[in-house]
C-alpha cells in the first residue's frame, strides 16, 4: 500500500456551557459531542447506543431542545446551553419530576437508554404539560428501549406530568402561607 | 412492625443511581486506557493470504497492531467449546484472531490498540488484508444440502445430530385416525441490548494480577477463562461486572475473543486497555438466534388428542459452536409446552453456515419450539373444525398429574419433570381476559365495517432456574447494615432490589439497610451466571438460605447476651428481641460486634456491646471450634431439577385489506411464575419480553444476502420496535408455587418473548383465512401471501370459508 | 464507528463560508444539521477532507413567508419550519410533509435545506419541493443561481450542487386558490424512511369540481417523481371521483425498486393505495381553501 501523508489533525480549544457550568476542552473537530461529554468532561450519564442517530440513548438538550449527541460535533455545540441527564435534578439533589416518575413507575430496567428518555420527556412536558396517553407514547417514539416494552415509560411520562402539577400546587400552597 | 417486603411492589434501589447519570457501564470506566478496534472480515468465507500493516504505522497515537501470528501460548489456540455434548460430534470454535480462514463477515482478523478509538479506527482503515474469497454457505437449506462446506472437515455441515424418543411416534402417527404435516420456518433475530459488549483490563505488573471489567452475564466464567488462557493462577485474576446495559443472552457467551485479547494486550503493554463494541460490530460479530426449519408430523384422535408427534428440526448454528447445542436441545424439549404429546420423537441437526454464531437469545430455542407446537395445535383445531382452545385444553397436563415426567432430558442433562402448574386455570383466565368467547361477535361487527380482524392464542411452559447452583453471602456489619453478595450478574432485572427484599424479610431489617453486590468475583467467587430465567430462583433461594444461617447465628449470640432461649427471640426492625417483650432487645449491629471477639471500640455499637459481654470462660477459646468470627453466612442452592413456569398469550390483530399492514389491537398475557417477589418487576420483565416478541414476529430479522453479507446491520434497517410499535400489554397472574425451592418461586425473565411468534401467526392466520407458516412476517410478505392465496397456490383454512359466513372461529 | 479526520472550517458569515467552500472545492462538504451527514461519517461511508460548518451563519436561519410562498434559509431547522404558522398558512404541504420527517429530535437539528441538498429520494422534502415546483438558491463565491426542483435532483443522493457551491435557501411557492394538499406515507416503523409516500395537490373550481390533480412520490424513483393525474379526475368532485382510475393512471408510470422491506410489486400497491388516500384528502381540503388567497404577509426571522 502506498502511504498517503497523514496530516496532523487540528486540535481546538472549545468552551461548552453544560448544565449551567462553563467547561473547556481541547478536541479534534471530529470529536462527537457525545464522546466529548462522556470522555472529555466526564459526564458519562449520556450513553452511546448506535452512533447513527436511531436509538436516542445519547439524547441531550441543546438550548432546551432534545438533540442527538452522537450527531453533533463538540465544536458545533459552542455557544449553546447543553443539558445532560446529570443536569436534570435540582441543585439540592431533588430529582426532576421525570426522574422521580421513572422510579415510581419502574420506567427503567438496565438503565442504559434511560438518560435519552429523560431528556426527551423533560422537554416534552415543558411543551405539553398535560399529555394524553397517546401523546405520551408518541413523544417517546424516537427512542429505543430493549428492556421495558415501553409500558412503564408511557406510565412514567403521565406520572411525571402529575408530579409536576403536584409540586407546583405544593409550591403555591407554601407561598400562600 | 417490619412490613413484609416479599411480594411488595418495592421501588428499585438501583434507580437512584441510574436515573441521575451515575450508572457505571463498561465504557464509563477506564479513562486513560488505550482503546482497541478490530479489522474484521468483509467476506463470509475466505482464506487470509496476507496482511499489510505498513499503511497504519504512521497513524498518530498508534500503540500496537496484532494479528494471529502475534498471539502467544494458549491465546493462540481456538476458543473453548464451552458446553460439550456427546451429540456435538463436530464442534468447532474460532481463534481469537483469524488464523487462516474467516468464516463469517465480522470475524476479527487484526486488533489495533491506540490512544483512543478514533485513532484505532484510523489505523484499521489503513491496514490491508488480502483475502482469497471462497464461496460461502448461507441459509439452512444450503447448509443441509451441503454442496459446499463451511468447515472442510465437517461432512454435511452437521455439527450435531440428536434424536430423542419416547414411544414410537412414527408408528403412533401412522395408526392415528387423523394426520397432519407442517413445514415451518423461523428466521434470525438477535438480543440487541442497547449497550454492546465491552471489556476493560488492568494489569498490575508488581502484583502480577489482572482485573477485568466486562459487560457479561457471567463474571466467574470470564475470570476462569481468562486465567486459563493467560496462564495465570485464578487468584491473580478478578472479574468485575459493572452496570450492564442489557444482555438477553448474548453476554452469557464467554470468553468472547475480545475478553481474551484485551487482558492479553493489557499485560503485554503493561497499560490499561479497553474495547467498547460499536453497533455495527455487535451486528456482525456478536451472536444471533432463532433460525430454524421445522417439519412437524402429528397424529391425533377425533377430539384433537395427540397420539404421536414427530418433529425434525434443522437448526442454523452459524459459523462456530462455542456455546454448544443448548438452543436446539431446548427447542426439542420445551416444544412440548403444557401438553402430553403421546409418542414423541424429535430429531435435530445443528448446521454450520457462514454467518455470525448462534447462541441463546431470551427464550433460547423456546420460541421456535412453541411455534412448532402451537402451529400444530391450530392446524389440528382447524382440521377438526374445533375451537382452538378446546384442542389445547384436551391435551393439557392436569394439575393433579404434577409432577409430570416427560421421559426426556432437559438442557441441564437432567430429567424433564414439570414441578407444578395449573394449565386449565391459566387458559380460563386468558379467555376471560381477552374475551375469547365474545370475539366472533366482534369479528362480525368489524367485518360489517370492512375491517379484517383475527385472534390468536399460544401456550408455553418454560424451564427456569436450572442448576447447578448459585450461592449467597450475607454479612451484618457492626452498624447493622447488611451486605449481600451473589456471584451471578445483573443486566437490569432489579436483582439488587429483589434480593434485598428477600434478606429484609429473612433478617427483619429495613430494606434500605441492605446492599446487594452481584457479578463481582472479589465478593463471591462461585457462580454460574445469569441466563435461563434463573437468577431469582437460584440466587434468591441461596441468599434466603444464607440469611437464615445468619439469623440463626444472630439469635444464638443475642440469646446469650439477653440470657434468653433463641427460640423465644425474633428480629424486628434490625433489633433482636424477646417475643412479646419488646423492651428486652439488642441491635443487630451490636450482635455483629459480639460475634467477633476482637473488639476495638471504633464505633458506638462496639461500645454498647461491651456492656453485654458476660464474664469470660477461660476454659474455652475465644472462637469456638465450630464457630467463626463475624455475623455472616454463606449458603448455596442447588436444585435437583429446573422449575417450570408457564403462560398463555392471546393477541387480536387487524390486517389492512389494502396495505397488508398488521396492527395489534390487544395483547393479553396470563403468566404463572409461582410466588412473585416483586410484582412490579415481574410485570416489567413480561413487558420487555412481549416487546421483543412483537419485534421478532413483525419487525426484526437478520437479512443475509447470498454472499453472506448482513445487509441490514444497523438500527435503520434492523427494525427494533419503538413505543409506537408495541401495544398496551394486559397481564393477569396466577401464582402456582414451586415445591422445589424454599421461596416457591419460578423464573420470569424470558417468559414474555416465548409465545410471540406463535401467537401472531395464529392471529394473522385467523384474520386472513390461510395458514401462516413462516415468521417473522412483514406487510410486504403478507401482501404476496394474499396474492398466492387468491391464485390458489395456498390452501384455505377450513374455517376460512366459514369466516365469510361469520359462524366460526 | 467514529468519523474520520477532516479539516474544520467555521465561517461566521456567508461570504466567509463561500470563501471556504471555494478553497476546498471537491474535497469539501457542508455541515448544517448533520443528521444525514454525520451518520455517514460515523460509519466512514463518507470521508471529506474538509468540513465547512455553516451553523454559525445566523443570517441563513430564517423562514420568510410572503403571499407567493415560503423561503427557507439553509440553517432553518425542520422543527422551526414545521412550527411556523405563517408558513403553514401559505404552504400547508410543508407541515404536512415535515411532521413525517424522522422523529422530532432529528427535526430539532436537521435542516430543511440540508435534507434537500442531500437529495435522498426517500426524503419527504424532496417530494414537497418537486410537487410545489419550488426552487433552490445556490451560491458560490461571486455568483448565485436559482435552480428549479425538476433540474435540482439528478439521482439518488445526487443534486446539481457543484463543488464550491452552497445551497443557501429553498423556495416553496404557494399553490393557486382552491387547492388542497396532503402528504401520506407508510413506513415500517413510525419515523422510519417510508416504503412509499405520496404528496398530492388538487385544485377544484367554484363548483368543487377537480380541475387539476398532481402527485409526487417518495422512495419510488431515483429522483422525486411528479405525476399529473388530472385526466383521471377532471370534472369530478370528492364524492364522484373514481379514485382508483387515478391510482391506475399513476401506477402505469411507476417503476419501483425492491428492498428488504418491500418488494417492487408491494411498493407499487402502496403507491396506488396512498395515491387514493392523498388525493381524496387533498380534494376535501381544496373545498375549504379560499378561491383567491390573500395570505398574511409576514417575515419571520430567527437568529441562531
Amino acid at each position: 500500500m502506498t502511504e498517503t501523508q497523514i496530516p496532523t489533525e487540528q486540535r481546538l480549544d472549545i468552551r461548552l456551557n453544560v448544565n449551567g457550568v462553563l467547561r473547556t476542552a481541547t478536541v479534534t473537530p471530529r470529536r462527537l459531542l457525545s464522546d466529548c461529554l462522556r470522555h472529555d468532561l466526564g459526564l458519562t450519564g449520556t450513553h452511546v447506543g448506535c452512533e447513527h442517530g436511531v436509538c436516542g440513548a445519547c439524547t441531550i438538550r441543546v438550548d432546551g431542545k432534545p438533540m442527538r449527541g452522537c450527531l453533533m460535533f463538540a465544536v458545533s455545540a459552542q455557544g449553546h446551553e447543553i443539558t445532560t441527564v446529570e443536569g436534570l435534578a435540582d441543585a439540592d439533589g431533588t430529582m426532576h419530576p421525570v426522574q422521580q416518575a421513572f422510579r415510581e413507575c419502574h420506567g427503567l430496567q438496565c438503565g442504559f437508554c434511560t438518560p435519552g428518555f429523560l431528556t426527551v420527556v423533560s422537554a416534552f412536558l415543558e411543551e405539553n404539560p398535560t399529555p394524553t396517553e397517546e401523546e405520551a407514547r408518541e413523544a417517546i417514539s424516537g427512542n429505543l428501549c430493549r428492556c421495558t416494552g415501553y409500558q412503564n415509560i408511557v406510565k412514567s411520562v403521565l406520572r411525571a406530568a402529575e408530579i409536576t402539577h403536584e409540586r407546583r400546587a405544593e409550591q403555591a400552597e407554601g407561598d400562600a402561607r | 412492625m417490619t412490613t413484609k417486603m416479599f411480594g411488595a411492589p418495592v421501588q428499585r434501589t438501583e434507580d437512584l443511581r441510574l436515573l441521575v447519570g451515575n450508572g457505571r457501564y463498561l465504557d464509563d470506566l477506564g479513562e486513560g486506557a488505550y482503546e482497541a478496534a478490530f479489522v474484521r472480515s468483509p467476506h463470509a468465507r475466505a482464506r487470509v493470504t496476507g496482511i499489510d500493516v505498513t499503511g497504519a504505522l504512521d497513524v498518530d497515537g498508534l500503540v500496537a497492531i496484532y494479528t494471529y501470528e502475534d498471539l502467544s501460548g494458549r491465546v493462540a489456540e481456538p476458543l473453548p467449546l464451552l458446553i460439550p455434548h456427546p451429540a456435538l460430534t463436530h464442534g468447532r470454535t474460532a481463534y481469537p484472531l483469524a488464523k487462516e480462514f474467516v468464516n463469517h463477515v465480522g470475524e476479527a482478523v487484526v486488533m489495533v490498540v491506540a490512544r483512543d478509538r478514533y485513532l484505532a479506527e484510523d489505523a484499521c482503515e489503513r491496514i490491508t488484508v488480502e483475502y482469497e474469497p471462497l464461496p460461502p454457505v448461507v441459509g439452512i437449506e444450503n447448509a443441509h444440502r451441503a454442496d459446499r462446506l463451511v468447515h472442510e472437515d465437517v461432512p454435511g455441515n452437521c455439527a450435531a445430530h440428536l434424536v430423542q424418543e419416547v414411544g414410537d411416534a412414527p408408528a403412533a402417527i401412522a395408526a392415528a385416525p387423523n394426520r397432519l404435516e407442517l413445514r415451518l420456518d423461523i428466521e434470525r433475530s438477535a438480543c440487541m441490548p442497547m449497550e454492546g459488549r465491552g471489556v476493560y483490563a488492568r494489569w498490575d505488573a508488581a502484583d502480577a494480577s489482572l482485573r477485568v471489567y466486562t459487560s457479561t452475564q457471567t463474571s466467574t466464567g470470564v475470570r476462569a477463562a481468562v486465567a486459563a488462557k493467560l496462564d495465570l493462577p485464578l487468584d491473580r485474576v478478578e472479574c468485575v461486572t459493572p452496570d450492564v446495559g442489557g444482555g438477553f443472552g448474548v453476554k452469557i457467551v464467554h470468553p468472547w475473543p475480545e475478553e481474551i485479547l484485551i487482558p492479553w494486550a493489557a499485560r503485554l503493554l503493561d497499560h490499561e486497555v479497553k474495547w467498547t463494541e460499536d453497533r455495527r460490530e455487535h451486528f456482525i460479530s456478536a451472536a444471533h438466534e432463532r433460525g430454524q426449519l421445522q417439519t412437524v408430523r402429528v397424529g391425533f384422535d377425533d377430539d384433537g388428542r395427540l397420539l404421536g408427534l414427530d418433529v425434525e428440526i434443522l437448526h442454523d448454528n452459524g459459523a462456530y459452536t462455542p456455546y454448544g447445542i443448548i438452543v436446539p436441545i431446548i427447542t426439542s424439549t420445551q416444544l412440548l409446552g403444557p401438553y402430553k404429546p403421546g409418542a414423541y420423537r424429535v430429531d435435530f441437526r445443528s448446521l454450520y453456515t457462514n454467518t455470525v454464531i448462534v447462541t441463546p437469545y431470551r427464550g433460547a430455542g423456546r420460541p421456535q419450539g412453541v411455534f412448532a407446537m402451537e402451529r400444530a395445535m391450530d392446524a389440528i383445531a382447524d382440521h377438526l373444525g374445533k375451537d382452538r382452545t378446546q384442542v389445547r385444553a384436551i391435551n393439557f397436563i392436569k394439575p393433579e398429574e404434577m409432577p409430570y415426567d416427560h421421559g426426556l432430558l432437559f438442557q441441564d442433562g437432567r430429567p424433564l419433570i414439570y414441578d407444578s402448574g395449573d394449565f386449565p386455570a391459566s387458559l380460563d383466565a386468558l379467555k376471560k381476559l381477552v374475551g375469547w368467547d365474545e370475539f366472533e361477535a366482534y369479528r362480525a361487527q368489524a367485518r360489517a365495517e370492512g375491517r379484517r380482524v383475527g385472534i390468536g392464542v399460544a401456550c408455553y411452559v418454560e424451564g427456569t432456574g436450572v442448576g447447578p447452583y448459585e450461592g449467597g453471602h450475607v454479612q451484618i456489619e457492626t452498624t447493622g447494615k447488611v451486605n449481600v453478595a451473589t456471584g451471578l450478574t445483573s443486566q437490569g432485572q432489579g436483582h439488587q432490589t429483589v434480593f434485598a427484599q428477600i434478606v429484609a424479610d429473612e433478617l427483619g431489617v429495613p430494606l434500605e439497610d441492605v446492599t446487594v453486590t452481584t457479578g463481582d468475583t472479589r465478593r463471591f467467587p462461585y457462580a454460574v451466571g445469569t441466563f435461563a430465567s434463573r437468577a431469582a430462583v437460584m440466587s434468591g433461594n441461596a441468599i434466603a438460605l444464607a440469611a437464615r444461617n445468619v439469623k440463626a447465628k444472630a439469635l444464638r449470640i443475642a440469646g446469650e447476651a439477653l440470657e434468653a432461649d433463641p427460640r423465644d427471640l425474633e428480629i424486628v426492625d434490625g433489633h433482636v428481641r424477646v417475643k412479646g417483650s419488646p423492651g428486652s432487645s439488642v441491635a443487630l449491629g451490636t450482635v455483629a460486634v459480639l460475634s467477633n471477639p476482637l473488639r476495638y471500640a471504633f464505633d458506638e455499637a462496639s461500645q454498647a456491646a461491651t456492656q453485654l459481654t458476660g464474664a469470660a470462660d477461660f476454659s474455652k477459646p475465644p472462637v469456638a471450634e465450630d464457630d467463626e468470627p463475624g455475623l455472616e453466612g454463606r449458603d448455596y442452592y442447588s436444585p435437583p431439577t429446573a422449575t417450570f413456569a408457564n403462560g398463555m398469550h392471546a393477541v387480536i390483530v387487524e390486517t389492512d385489506p389494502d396495505t397488508a399492514e398488521i396492527r395489534i389491537l390487544r395483547y393479553c398475557v396470563v403468566h404463572d411464575c409461582g410466588h412473585l417477589i416483586n410484582p412490579m418487576i415481574v410485570e416489567g420483565q413480561v413487558h420487555g419480553g412481549v416487546a421483543q416478541g412483537v419485534g421478532g414476529a413483525l419487525y426484526e430479522r437478520m437479512e443475509y444476502d447470498e454472499h453472506g453479507q448482513l445487509v441490514n446491520a444497523s438500527f435503520m434497517d434492523f427494525l427494533m420496535p419503538y413505543a409506537s410499535e408495541v401495544p398496551k400489554i394486559e397481564i393477569d397472574h396466577l401464582e402456582t408455587p414451586s415445591p422445589l425451592n424454599p421461596l416457591g418461586i419460578k423464573g420470569a425473565g424470558e417468559a414474555g418473548v416465548i409465545p410471540a411468534a406463535a401467537v401472531f401467526a395464529s392471529a394473522i392466520e385467523d384474520a386472513e383465512g390461510f395458514p401462516i407458516v413462516r415468521m417473522p412476517i412483514q406487510p410486504s410478505e403478507l401482501f404476496h401471501l394474499r396474492k398466492r392465496f387468491a391464485a390458489g397456490e395456498i390452501p384455505a383454512l377450513r374455517r376460512g370459508a366459514d369466516h365469510a359466513a361469520g359462524t366460526h372461529r | 464507528m467514529k468519523p474520520p479526520a477532516f479539516r474544520y472550517h467555521a465561517p461566521t458569515d456567508l461570504a466567509e463560508a463561500l470563501d471556504a467552500l471555494d478553497g476546498v472545492g471537491h474535497d469539501g462538504k457542508v455541515l448544517a444539521g448533520g443528521q444525514s451527514l454525520i451518520p455517514m461519517l460515523n460509519m466512514r461511508l463518507a470521508a471529506p477532507a474538509h468540513l465547512v460548518d455553516i451553523n454559525g451563519l445566523a443570517e441563513l436561519s430564517y423562514v420568510r413567508t410572503d403571499p407567493g410562498g415560503v423561503a427557507v434559509g439553509a440553517l432553518a431547522r425542520h422543527a422551526e419550519v414545521e412550527a411556523d404558522e405563517a408558513a403553514h398558512a401559505v404552504v400547508p404541504l410543508l407541515r404536512q410533509g415535515l411532521r413525517l420527517v424522522a422523529h422530532p429530535v432529528i427535526r430539532n437539528r436537521g435542516t430543511t435545506v440540508g435534507s434537500l441538498a442531500h437529495a435522498d429520494p426517500s426524503g419527504e422534502m424532496t417530494a414537497v419541493l418537486a410537487l410545489l415546483g419550488g426552487s433552490m438558491t445556490l451560491a458560490r463565491k461571486g455568483a448565485t443561481r436559482t435552480v428549479a426542483a425538476e433540474d435540482f435532483f439528478l439521482g439518488p443522493l445526487e443534486s446539481c450542487i457543484e463543488p464550491g457551491e452552497l445551497a443557501v435557501a429553498a423556495y416553496f411557492p404557494r399553490l393557486p386558490g382552491r387547492t388542497g394538499t396532503e402528504f401520506v406515507e407508510i413506513a415500517r416503523r413510525h419515523g422510519d424512511y417510508a416504503m412509499c409516500g405520496v404528496a398530492a395537490a388538487v385544485t377544484v373550481d367554484d363548483d368543487l369540481r377537480i380541475t387539476s390533480a398532481r402527485t409526487a412520490y417518495l422512495s419510488l424513483s431515483p429522483v422525486p417523481l411528479v405525476l399529473d393525474l388530472t385526466d383521471a379526475l377532471i370534472g369530478r368532485t370528492a364524492d364522484t371521483a373514481e379514485w382508483n382510475d387515478a391510482a391506475t393512471l399513476a401506477g402505469a408510470s411507476l417503476e419501483p425498486e425492491p428492498d428488504i422491506h418491500a418488494t417492487a410489486e408491494y411498493r407499487a400497491q402502496l403507491a396506488r393505495v396512498l395515491t387514493v388516500r392523498a388525493l381524496r384528502t387533498a380534494t376535501e381540503r381544496a373545498a375549504r381553501v379560499e378561491p383567491n388567497p390573500t395570505a398574511p404577509s409576514t417575515t419571520d426571522e430567527r437568529s441562531a
